[in-house]
């Protein structure tokens, strides 16, 4: 990397250099923000700067400029911190004003009694790796990287760099070797003994509690966290966010050390420091070792989290748009073809498994979300199936999560986030995901059986998913409400217990002799380009926009009351409901931003044969669900 | 020498603070301090003073704390000028305490001024109840203390601002400093016009209601070290902290002993001993050290006052002497105290140190806003500000002709039409007029307005639920399915570290001046729905569990959503039997409707039309077409708080005249067409309407209003599918009177068969049932000829034994 990267390599210089100059104008902090927001500006200039994501944090540099995609899965409480210091030197005694911002600890000397000292407020987030994110969409954020890093002189030269994937089993591994070093007290003992403990455990089904230190929202997530210290636009940022953070990486080792000195006769006798519980300072103050520091110099929000689309809404996008749109139907007539071999020849299933995949909660009515599309698969084949078809899906989208719903999943996982008073921070559940997260609920599982209250509790938290799009966090006193965007899709034997806003029977046309095997074979026909069309494609449709003209508005209330004249009971307001989500579908697969009567006939069509299905289905079953 | 003087100062004030550091120190500077001033007694040992008498003073630990270094702007204020303070008062507002402009003796005069001249005509607070509102009040409350003993004075800040704005802004940002000067003033006026009461320690000033009432996170920087007032909600509380405020050392050689001071939290340990100059010989002797308590409460931001999509903020508060122990977790309280940020300790051990301030507050005084609810006092103290511009938008649309048929609309706008059930959702936001009539014995009268709304699923009923809980403030919303008694009630608890029982409280507690919304009301177990009974009409929950028992106030309007035994409604059946819920239950609802597709063609064309909008219309759109629901909400909260609306003569008239006619009618086919509960409801709903209007008279038009709504739910739920008729026995006793009368009927009927078999002592069960049944025209089911058998064995007529049935 060329030297003139400063920028990158020690942005703290960067920093004081404009302090320095300002003469305590506070217009410097703009003049900051500014300049790296900039340097980001040039082309590629942010595929420079190192990834928290990709590259281990042993190999990076502390103090340089990285980047971090993550989820902001809790708030803490903003802190005051000292913006601007004077510190004395011991030997000449001369007074010098030091600038605070960006850093977590202070030059020696500080002078607390300076009158220059300026307090400002900063707060700090709790960010993990956003939750469900598939394997392809990490590597191809890892590929697209181009910095550089250089191993830390600390570590064996043997060690090559290796990509973030074979890391990861290894990773944990020299920390855990290390700690004992770094922290000589009773404390990590008893983190060491939660970072073994997956061992285990590995054969329950659910290990949540193994990472419970880290608090990722699913279990068996890996990856840094991060504590992001946000000096800037503090409420534009929202709970479960999504963002690429870049930042400075403070990882001093001194953080670590404040937090473990703790002589029990200064506990005593200093009621600030025992206002903290142990377990307050382990969520708080957690080694830097495993949990680094990162003072947010800019942040861009994700719109979505597909590596092979244009990330910012700038003209390469929509010159990247309108290209794509002329593909669009090819496109969507190959990813039909696939998903009708996947769905076992069923063209009806695939038809609207493909809705479901582009359906996106685009706006509230009050306390209704509109555009949700849960789709309840029902009728499929058991023995595996539905966990290759999960493994399919997640080939196709950036983030998923597969949520098998066995009893003992049920009762004893934690779906809902819950504030954990004690240690002060909100303890991460399942459903605490990312927007467009494909949630795969896996009810083919569900045996017969008791469901005790958590397990109740967790079933009703689905049903609030599916119908309302928001999940009730826990706050023990009352509950908080916080909307969400996430695609359900149920896959069942016979009808869901769970709401949704659709079912479809499957109705597999062919019966492979080796399921395993019939699936890996459609799997290995598609090229790797194919699919990333497929992705880009399941993306893109998201995002277009729509509207309907006065005119399709005018047929489409013609056609709702003849239909209801005919027989009243046979189409209702949700199914009206329905058909304008499915119209609206439909037309975005084709890469139409309009509804054109045919579209509208088209979804009135497929609808129509998707409750013949059922209602075949019913009489075949003979009972009424 | 400066910096010297600055520590004296607060090493004396974190020590024993009821004055400013009178601690006497050779220092020269020390004895100048303008702190010296006025001391009314320094410390327990301290030299009392004339009308204060022999009373301990007593620590003031709430105020005395580090003051940050930079405040004291030492430049400015050179410490020849405090020399003068002692001696020469008359300089005046000149001299001033450090980094301040609060003159100590301006400040306390003006004090007891206040005290002696403020005089509050307006009062409404709950705790002036007995005080003479023309007299100057806080002179009664002194003479509440020479009669109770209790040595605190509340002191409101809003009364001190509209006194005098200059104090009061001294207060808010000097509190440290001014607290004390009140303590003083309050003191010498107290023993002056009292001097005989005995008080157990000195009295302290409490102000609270520090007029900035702010949201936590709004404290930012600049109110550091202020006085603020924030609300909250309590979630943590820790032990009892002994916080040592002076050590007592004692030499293990000579046994001579000192007493050292707590600095900034460390004691400084002294190595030699000054009688017998022993190095390292003294020892800390626990059992004569002085120690204060302390508690460190945890504060939550009420979730009320949070933007959408972030995580509440809490911040640590710390509760010292009497004030440990007062609010538990779970409680919701006003705090005024001073707001600190305490610099990470210096570690001598490392060179840098970690840049982050660790802030908390210091409470002066406690006010839990939700203690009323255990009390049978009203109102909400947690009323809602509202700026003058929001009441004027608020008066304008009240004025509008069509204010009432505009909120309605407004209300779940994206559920269609149900125009008449909106109207009455929105007159059960409003409530009626809250009446007590516990003197004549009935308690209190019911101001909430139930409503029930049943009908086929699918008929959008969750949403408007939905919607109904997330516009008002205390709403709750549950599912009958999921819900046990407990859930609905309360339960008790045990708290695992201190192994005290705490009450938590359920949805209908919660939601307390209220809705609760009630969904699937249907699937509710039996047990679960006998606990509304009580709540729905007495409006109060009574626990009686693990020792436990008390009457809580659940002064909520039940909202709730019933779906049809048989999936889909049955016209031919009446409501009772279409919901299969106890009549008793049904008539505490004030409006039953029926939710039902109304299966007309105009109607299925405004449905679509209002359902392709939703899809395809803009945010902005929206938003023209239109009210804001936080206009809504305001609107709501405004008229709920301030319009008290009582029936004029014309209206009682109009609701008498109705009430006869309701009467009427039934009459007129032999059965009873209306009940006194009925009235009440129509009252409510008048009351109701007149708020919407923002009137404080109830009208003829309300009247109306309430009479038409009525009659609307009543002709969707009440009405005989057997005669077409309205029948509200249908409702209150669960049967239709034509119901009924055939049942006497059949009982008729069968007398008479009886006594037409002449003297037949017994009879057989099976044969009789086949004897009515040839005898009579309409067919008789078993069930019917049960029932007669009942009736006639009422009538102590016959008996039935088994299969026979016998003579009496």
């Amino acid at each position: 990397m060329p030297s003139s990267h400063d920028w990158i390599n020690k942005p703290l210089g960067v920093v004081e250099a404009m302090f320095a100059q300002s003469n305590s104008n506070p217009e410097w902090e703009a003049k900051v923000l500014e300049y790296f927001k900039g340097q980001l500006k040039e082309k590629e200039s942010h595929s420079w700067v190192p990834s928290l994501n990709d590259v281990p944090l042993h190999y990076l540099k502390p103090n340089s400029l990285v980047k971090f995609r993550c989820l902001v899965q809790d708030m803490f409480d903003p802190e005051f911190y000292m913006g601007v210091y004077e510190t004395v030197d011991p030997s000449t005694k001369a007074n010098v004003l030091r600038c605070g911002k960006y850093k977590d600890v202070t030059e020696c000397g500080v002078d607390l009694n300076s009158r220059n000292t300026v307090t400002a407020e900063r707060q700090t987030f709790y960010c993990v790796p956003i939750p469900g994110e598939s394997p392809w969409a990490k590597e191809s954020y890892g590929c697209s990287s181009q910095a550089r890093v250089v191993p830390s002189t600390s570590y064996v030269p043997s060690r090559q760099k290796r990509s973030y994937e074979e890391d990861d089993d290894m990773d944990t591994q020299p920390q855990k070797q290390r700690e004992p070093h770094t922290e000589p007290h009773g404390n990590g003992d008893s983190k060491r003994q939660e970072t073994e403990a997956p061992s285990s455990q590995t054969t329950a089904p659910s290990d949540c509690s193994s990472h419970l230190d880290l608090n990722f929202p699913l279990p068996g997530e890996r990856g840094p966290a991060c504590l992001v210290k946000v000096y800037e636009g503090l409420d534009s940022f929202k709970l479960n966010d999504t963002l690429e953070i870049y930042g400075i990486l403070s990882v001093n080792p001194v953080l670590t050390v404040l937090g473990e000195e703790k002589d029990p006769s200064l506990l005593l006798l200093n009621p600030t420091e025992s206002m903290e519980t142990p377990e307050e300072q382990r969520a708080h103050d957690p080694p830097a070792s495993l949990v680094p520091r990162l003072h947010m110099l800019y942040a861009r929000p994700l719109q979505h989290n597909n590596p092979l689309l244009p990330s910012a809404p700038t003209e390469d996008q929509s010159a990247f748009v309108s290209s794509f749109l002329v593909e669009m139907a090819s496109v969507r007539a190959e990813l039909l073809a696939y998903l009708t071999h996947v769905l076992l020849g069923d063209g009806l299933a695939a038809e609207y498994l493909l809705l479901h995949l582009i359906s996106n909660v685009y706006t509230r009515r009050d306390v209704l979300p509109l555009g949700k599309f849960t789709l309840n698969l029902s009728g499929c084949p058991l023995n595996s199936y539905t966990e290759r078809l999960y493994q399919i899906v997640q080939q196709l989208v950036p983030c998923s999560y597969r949520l098998s719903m066995s009893l003992h999943t049920m009762n004893s996982m934690r779906l809902v986030p819950k504030k954990d008073y004690v240690a002060n921070r909100l303890v991460s559940g399942a459903l605490q995901l990312a927007r467009n997260t494909s949630l795969f609920l896996d009810e083919t599982q569900l045996e017969q059986g008791q469901l005790d209250s958590s397990g109740v509790r967790n079933i009703t938290a689905l049903g609030n998913l599916i119908s309302w799009q928001k999940v009730d966090y826990d706050f023990s006193y009352h509950q908080m409400e916080f909307p969400c965007n996430i695609n359900v899709l149920v896959t069942s034997e016979g009808r869901s217990l769970l709401p949704s806003d659709c079912q479809v029977p499957l109705q597999p046309q062919v019966t492979p002799p080796n399921m395993e095997e019939y699936l890996t074979t459609i799997h290995m026909a598609q090229f790797t380009s194919q699919i990333n069309k497929f992705r880009v494609y399941l993306s893109l449709a998201r995002t277009l926009d729509y509207s309907i003209s006065d005119e399709v508005t005018k047929a489409v209330e013609d056609d709702f009351v003849d239909m209801r004249k005919d027989d009243p009971q046979s189409v209702t307001a949700e199914d009206l409901h329905r058909m304008l989500v499915v119209a609206r579908l439909l037309s975005l697969s084709l890469g139409q931003t309009t509804l054109s009567r045919d579209g509208w006939m088209r979804a009135k069509h497929i609808d129509m044969l998707r409750r013949s299905r059922t209602e075949q289905q019913k009489s075949l079953n003979g009972n009424e669900p | 020498q400066v910096i010297d003087c600055f520590l004296c100062y607060r090493t004396a004030s974190v020590t024993c603070a009821p004055s400013l550091g009178p601690k006497v120190l050779p220092s020269e500077v020390d004895m100048s301090s303008p702190l010296m001033y006025g001391t009314p007694s320094s410390r327990v040992e301290g030299t009392p003073r004339s009308g204060v008498g022999g009373t301990p003073a007593r620590q003031r630990p709430d105020l005395g704390s580090i003051r940050k270094a930079p405040q004291v702007d030492l430049h400015s204020e050179p410490p020849s000028a405090d020399g003068a303070v002692a001696s020469e008062q008359a300089l005046g507002q000149k001299l001033v305490i450090w980094g301040t402009d609060v003159n100590v003796g301006t400040c306390k005069e003006k004090f007891q001024r206040f005290l002696q001249r403020f005089i509050d005509p307006a009062s409404n607070e709950d705790e002036n109840a007995g005080l003479d509102l023309n007299e100057p009040l806080y002179m009664q409350k002194l003479e509440e203390i020479s009669v109770v003993g209790e040595p605190v004075l509340n002191v409101n800040c809003s009364h001190v601002q509209s006194f005098d704005a200059d104090l009061y802004r001294q207060l808010i940002s000097y509190p440290q400093e001014v607290i004390p000067t009140f303590d003083m003033a309050v003191n010498e006026l107290f023993f002056e016009r009292f001097p005989d009461s005995i008080l157990e320690h000195q009295i302290q000033v409490r102000p609270y209601n520090a007029l900035k009432t702010r949201n936590m996170r709004s404290l930012n920087p600049e109110d550091i070290d202020q006085m603020i007032t924030i609300s909250g909600m309590v979630i943590r509380t820790s032990q009892l902290i002994p916080e040592m405020q002076e050590a007592f050392f004692q030499c293990q050689v000579c046994a001579f002993f000192t007493r050292v001071e707590v600095d900034r939290g460390r004691i400084a340990e002294p190595a030699v001993c000054r009688n017998c100059n022993t190095i390292h010989s003294l020892a800390l002797i626990h059992n004569r050290s002085a120690f204060s308590d302390k508690q460190m409460i945890k504060v939550q931001e009420s979730p009320d006052d949070m933007p959408a999509g972030q995580t509440p903020h809490t911040t640590i508060v710390y509760a010292h002497n009497d004030l440990v122990d007062k609010v538990q977790p779970g409680d919701r309280i006003n705090i005024t105290g001073i707001y600190r940020a305490v610099p990470m300790r210096e570690n001598p051990r490392q060179s840098n140190v970690k840049s982050v301030y660790k802030t908390h507050i210091d409470v002066i005084h406690f006010r839990k806003t939700d203690e009323k609810r255990l009390h049978g006092l009203d109102e909400d103290s947690d009323q809602k500000l509202f700026t003058e511009e929001r009441v004027q938008i608020l008066k304008e649309l009240a004025s509008k002709p069509d204010v009432y048929d505009r909120l309605s609309s407004a209300l779940a706008p994206s559920i269609y039409e149900h125009e008449d059930i909106k109207k009455g959702i929105l007159l059960q936001l409003f409530g009626g007029t809250r009446k007590d009539f516990s003197q004549t014995g009935r308690g209190n009268f019911r101001a909430e307005v139930n409503i029930l709304l049943c009908g086929d699923p699918g008929t959008s009923k969750s949403q408007l639920l939905q919607y109904v809980f997330n516009l008002v403030p205390r709403g709750q919303y549950t599912s009958g399915k999921g819900s046990s008694a407990v859930g609905l009630t309360a339960y008790v608890m045990k708290d695992p570290e201190t192994k005290q029982l705490v009450l938590q409280t359920g949805a209908l507690v919660l939601s307390d001046n209220g809705i609760c919304c009630i969904d699937e009301f249907d699937k509710m177990s039996d047990s679960t729905r006998s606990v509304l009974h009580e709540v729905m009409e007495q409006q109060t929950l009574s626990i009686a569990k693990a020792g436990i028992i008390c009457q809580l106030n659940a002064r909520t309007s039940v909202l709730a959503a019933a779906n049809p035994v048989e999936s889909q409604w049955n016209p031919k059946k009446t409501t009772i039997e279409n919901i299969q819920l106890p009549h008793t239950l049904l008539s505490r609802f004030d409006l039953i409707f029926l939710m039902l597709d109304p299966q007309d063609e105009a109607y299925d064309r405004r449905l679509a039309h209002h359902l392709v909008a939703l899809y395809y219309q803009s945010e902005e759109q929206i938003e023209e077409e239109f009210l804001d629901m936080a206009v809504l909400k305001d609107y709501i909260a405004y008229a709920r708080t301030y319009i008290n609306p009582r029936l004029n003569e014309e209206a009682s008239q109009a609701l008498i005249e109705a009430y006869v006619d309701m009467r009427k009618i039934g009459s007129g086919r032999g059965m009873v067409s209306a009940y006194p509960r009925q009235l009440e409801s129509l009252i409510r709903l008048a009351e109701a309407h007149a708020k919407v209007r923002f009137s404080d008279k109830v009208e003829t038009i309300d009247v109306e209003e309430a009479k038409r709504l009525h009659r609307e739910a009543l002709k969707q739920s009440a009405t005989d599918p057997r005669t077409g008729f309205v029948d509200i026995s249908i409702l209150t006793t669960g049967m239709s009177a034509t119901a009924r009368k055939r049942k006497e009927e059949v009982a008729r009927a069968l007398k008479k068969m009886i006594q037409s078999k002449g003297k037949t002592p017994a009879m057989k069960y099976q044969q009789l049932f086949d004897d009515l049944r040839g005898q009579s025209e309409a067919a008789i089911t078993k069930d019917m000829f049960e029932e007669a058998l009942r009736a006639l064995a009422d009538e102590d007529y016959l008996t039935v034994t088994g299969k026979t049935v016998r003579l009496l």
